[in-house]
């Protein structure tokens, strides 16, 4: 390797480093996400681990699956995963997350193969899983249907979908947009388009139509009093989740 | 690997073990257990070599168990160990002792048969505990026990804890725990620092034997320089906690065994018969230290490094035991979803359930003494009162007797004696 080289990836990974920190830093700019995270994994574990067969009190208990984590970020789904046994692939459209969360992932010793691509060039691409993780993700996106059907061709028959979302009602608006983003400022202005959001019987047609058997729904609740996010059955108003499995 | 940041990255990627314990007394190998038992590889680390921790001889310490801790060591596998060596505490009586004129005639008095859940809780031996759990550690194949070697320096780093022991060997771990005492080299090394109040007293602690039986009561005496417990144990037998100033305590320590009986028989009364000295005196100066936190990034302190407290209701080991099973709980649940066992975050979690329950129960321990060891004429009418309306109200009384059980609060999982 020649020293001009080293030099330059030597800075670059001290910024990756920095930016790394920062996603990862639970007070940080990416708090709300940290405080999803428990409940979050805790739906996809206990899914996965049913539908798989798996027993979440061994160790390792996802190997030998193949995991694809859209929209990964800084990795905050990615690493659990990858720490719990699966072979991950970490996608995402915003380029610059990608050496973020692989420098990360180096730091915390965990094998995860980060790529700047979308799930439809992976599927594309020939690319299979046997689960898919699409969380938070599908609100952002133009045209849902192509969206979810990529999502489809990307899973082996059998294969799991994990999809969360925020639903679209009054309740929504408050919570998700004015309280997240005006108020609480826990979200940049904006990160949100209301009518972008979809009802979880909307998404439930959605993935039937993309080829997709939706089998269980959850929302996820703030609890004030406890500020911890909890799952629940009943109220899907504002964060919910939808796990749904490729026939086969 | 000509990038040295890179170096330093990959040298991290293994740890020795998930979890490294400093301090190997009683907390320590609990959490230890159960950790292995859940599934992580966890090394312990005491100072103290293998002979001295497990010395088999009765040298006079012993514990109160209350019934949450006792169902914690069942979870753990640990109590069968125990069981017949223990003496069930069947009652509770606590009476305001007037030095030289007799107990007082408000007696609050508390039997098990008050509560569904059985004895409030088990007297046990310090030797017999410590054995058990040497002996479970020995037997756990994800333990690594390392006896006599000491910590120098430790280092937190983006994804490992490092500790160097005097022997140069470098160990490291997702998450570093301090059970390693009210003078915690972790938390210090840390930066942690701790706030602490002195009693002016120190404890006198040994064994007695006695003619008559103690049929499992335990008895507190309420008292001006201080309270004496007496604690049942198995035989005619009683672990006996007597506080004194320190001026007065030094003396009494001075003395040889029979002056030391001659000091304790009218603070004692006849109750029980005739009484000898059996194992050691020890005597422990009575302060209270916390903590400013028990969690740092890839650092959770537990017991005594935590939370010193007054041991007047021996309430330290059992406080201690609440902090293994909500950490261990924590850090199984997070393990379990994947999460870094070590990101302060998961570490939170831990703090937020076991930091207010800790400082209230100093608090309250404190409040108490304060309260019961003073002659000031009007804190005694309004302890008498106190006391003749505890006995009076049943409600009140079932509470008193589950939080002394160590059934109030929100319980570890393990404190229920289910597993996580």
């Amino acid at each position: 390797m020649q020293p001009a080289q080293t030099t330059v990836d030597q800075s670059e990974v001290a910024k990756f480093e920095a930016m790394a920190a920062e996603w990862w830093d639970p007070n940080g700019k990416f708090k709300p996400l940290h405080m999803l995270n428990p409940c979050r994994l805790d739906y996809i574990a206990a899914q996965i681990a049913a539908e798989f067969g798996r027993d979440l009190t061994q160790e390792k208990p996802f190997e030998g699956l193949r995991l694809l984590d859209i929209g990964c970020g800084g990795g905050l789904l990615s690493e659990p995963m990858a720490r719990l046994g699966a072979e991950v692939v970490g996608a995402d459209a915003a380029g610059g997350n990608i050496p973020v969360a692989r420098v990360h992932s180096e730091q915390s010793g965990l094998a995860i193969d980060y790529r700047h691509t979308t799930a439809e060039a992976l599927a594309a691409a020939g690319e299979q899983f046997d689960v898919v993780l699409n969380m938070e993700v599908v609100e952002h996106v133009s045209d849902p249907l192509a969206y979810l059907t990529a999502c489809r061709q990307l899973l082996r028959p059998g294969g799991l979908h994990i999809c969360s979302t925020i639903n679209r009602n009054a309740k929504s608006f408050a919570v998700a947009i004015v309280g997240a983003e005006y108020v609480m400022r826990w979200l940049p202005k904006g990160t949100h388009e209301w009518n972008k959001f979809i009802t979880p019987d909307e998404l439930f047609a959605l993935l039937e139509q993309a080829g997709l058997r939706p089998v269980d729904r959850k929302g996820f609740v703030f609890n004030p009093v406890s500020w911890q996010w909890k799952l629940s059955d009943r109220d899907l108003s504002v964060n919910y989740v939808t796990a749904s499995v490729k026939p086969g | 690997m000509d990038n040295p940041a890179r170096a330093i990255i990959l040298r991290n990627m293994t740890h020795d073990s998930d979890v490294l314990i400093v301090g190997g007394g009683l907390n320590g190998p609990a959490l230890a257990l159960a950790l292995a038992q859940n599934g992580l590889s966890v090394t312990v680390i005491d100072a103290l070599p293998l002979e001295t921790r497990d010395d088999a001889e009765f040298d006079g310490r012993a514990y109160a168990l209350a019934l949450a801790s006792q169902r914690l060591l069942q979870a753990l596998g640990l109590w069968p160990a125990l069981a017949d060596r223990a003496q069930p505490i069947l009652g509770i009586k606590a009476s305001d002792g007037h030095a030289g004129a007799g107990p007082s005639p408000f007696v609050l008095e508390f039997d098990h048969a008050e509560i569904e859940e059985g004895p409030m809780g088990y007297m046990i031996e310090d030797r017999y505990l410590r054995h058990a759990m040497l002996q479970a550690m020995a037997e756990t194949p994800r333990i690594t026990h390392l006896s006599g070697e000491t910590v120098v320096a430790q280092e937190v780093q983006p994804g490992a804890a490092t500790v160097t022991l005097a022997s140069g060997r470098v160990l490291t771990g997702a998450l570093l725990v301090g059970a390693d005492g009210r003078k915690s080299g972790v938390a210090e090394r840390a930066g942690i620092k701790r706030t602490g109040w002195d009693y002016g007293q120190t404890a006198l602690v040994c064994a007695i034997g006695h003619e008559k039986p103690h049929h499992g009561i335990a008895h507190q005496f309420f008292m001006p320089p201080g309270p004496l417990a007496i604690l049942p144990l198995p035989g005619n037998r009683c672990s006996i906690v007597w506080s004194e100033t320190h001026e007065a305590a030094a003396a009494i320590q001075a003395m040889d065994d029979e002056g030391y009986l001659a000091a304790l028989r009218p603070r004692f009364g006849d109750f029980l018969g005739e009484i000898h000295l059996e194992g050691t005196r020890f005597s422990y100066p009575l302060n209270l230290t916390l903590a400013d936190a028990f969690v740092a990034p890839r650092l959770a302190l537990v017991g005594d490094a935590a939370h010193g407290v007054h041991p007047i209701a021996g309430q330290g080991l059992n406080l201690g035991l609440r902090d293994v099973g909500a950490l261990a709980q924590v850090v199984v649940e997070a393990h379990r979803r994947g999460e870094d066992i070590g990101a302060i975050d998961v570490l939170e979690r831990y703090q937020r359930w076991r930091r207010w329950d800790t400082a209230t129960l100093a608090a309250a321990t404190d409040a108490f003494n304060k309260l019961f060891s003073n002659d000031n004429p009007l804190l005694r009418v309004a302890r008498d009162v106190g006391m003749g309306v505890v006995n009076a109200l049943p409600g009140l009384r079932r509470r008193f007797i589950r939080e002394a059980a160590g059934l109030g609060g929100d319980l570890p999982r393990l404190m229920t004696g289910r597993p996580i």
